[in-house]
């Protein structure tokens, strides 16, 4: 057997394993960690979309199925659960902060809400997409299992709402920050508020990494607008058509 | 570390169970966040559990640190699937950026502006 067909035989032994697909993700968070970090924390330098796009480009390459590499990234996957479950912590500890901003907390998200959903309305109107597309959308600021059962609920397509919250996501991480500059919006938790309840899970991300209170206000923001998100969009629906 | 593990995963595991349950539209992680925060405020209160109460801690911010890289496996799935968006991906795009970034602001704009609100009032006083 020749040198090149012994490692294309190493090559297949691996790709089937879990243990391949979770190294390269970790070695590709890594990097884009290390290259988010070395930027200075540039919201551009976003960790998540570097890795993401080093994953895929090399998924891409080798011509490997996104079932193949999930069957081993679904161990990393498998930790959003508890990570959300552990975002009471960072809360709890903040706690006597939230009690004293509960007035703004709540107008914020009585106003943000309804905002988020009707601007997602309007534009998406604006730019002519079906009326199945719209429904897809709407709910696309909360977090994934949330948006995907409201899709579900008003008749969107929960496959393709969960591609466009992750988007949703990106977007309000890397681009996010410059939006709140030029609008001269100084106050740390109201960003990070802005960041949870328009981006969801990859905004507070983007917000604990730069600011741990910043960080809190986000999951709370990210907890609330879920809870809220849901009850809102059955109330507005009925207005819309 | 093992203690407060199972701790967050038992939580998540009531969470996700009440969730079936109820056949309520939040996820069971979300339950299971709102149940552990009352357990905290309301079950944990003496100092007797500082100890356990620490460990907790610990763990939930090690495990957050890293809530960046959880989003790389869907993520890459997003990737793989964009072409499901077909011939609106451009449109879909632009309302996606347009609208989260208006939300965003139309938000902490909100927020900061109650915040100073509160504060004039305080100092009025």
């Amino acid at each position: 057997m020749s040198k090149e067909d012994k490692l294309y035989e190493i090559w297949v032994y691996l790709q089937a394993e879990p243990l391949f697909w979770i190294t390269l993700t970790l070695g590709a968070y890594l990097l884009g960690d290390y290259l988010y970090k070395k930027s200075k924390l540039n919201p551009l330098v976003n960790p998540v979309a570097i890795s993401i796009l080093i994953v895929s480009s090399i998924l891409l390459i080798m011509d490997v199925s996104y079932d193949r590499y999930f069957n081993g990234a679904k161990f990393i996957h498998f930790m959003l659960g508890p990570a959300t479950v552990a975002l009471a912590i960072p809360i709890y500890e903040k706690k006597n902060l939230i009690l004293r901003e509960i007035k703004p907390i709540i107008f914020s998200i009585f106003l943000g809400i309804p905002f988020a959903i009707l601007i997602t309305f309007y534009l998406a109107t604006f730019f002519k997409l079906d009326q199945e597309i719209i429904l897809t959308m709407i709910p696309r600021n909360v977090t994934a299992p949330i948006a995907m059962g409201i899709a579900e609920l008003i008749g969107g397509i929960p496959s393709l709402t969960a591609i466009i919250t992750i988007i949703t996501g990106i977007i309000g991480a890397s681009l996010g920050t410059f939006a709140l500059n030029i609008f001269k919006i100084k106050d740390m938790n109201a960003r990070g508020f802005g960041f949870g309840l328009a981006s969801h899970g990859i905004g507070t991300a983007r917000a604990m990494s730069k600011n741990k209170t910043a960080g809190v206000f986000a999951a709370l923001a990210m907890g609330l607008s879920g809870i809220a998100t849901s009850i809102f969009i059955l109330i507005l629906i009925k207005f819309i058509y | 570390m093992l203690k407060s593990l199972f701790i967050i995963f038992l939580f998540q595991l009531a969470g996700e169970a009440i969730q079936k349950f109820f056949e309520i539209s939040i996820p069971g992680p979300v339950i299971g966040l709102i149940l552990l925060l009352l357990f905290f405020i309301f079950f944990l209160k003496s100092t007797s559990f500082k100890k356990i109460k620490k460990k907790i801690s610990e763990t939930s911010h090690q495990i957050i640190n890293y809530l960046s890289l959880l989003f790389v496996p869907i993520g890459v799935g997003v990737v793989m699937h964009v072409n499901y968006l077909g011939d609106n991906l451009f449109k879909i795009l632009a309302v996606i950026t347009i609208g989260t970034l208006l939300t965003l602001v139309f938000t902490a704009f909100v927020m900061e502006k109650i915040i100073n609100l509160q504060k004039k009032n305080v100092k009025r006083r």
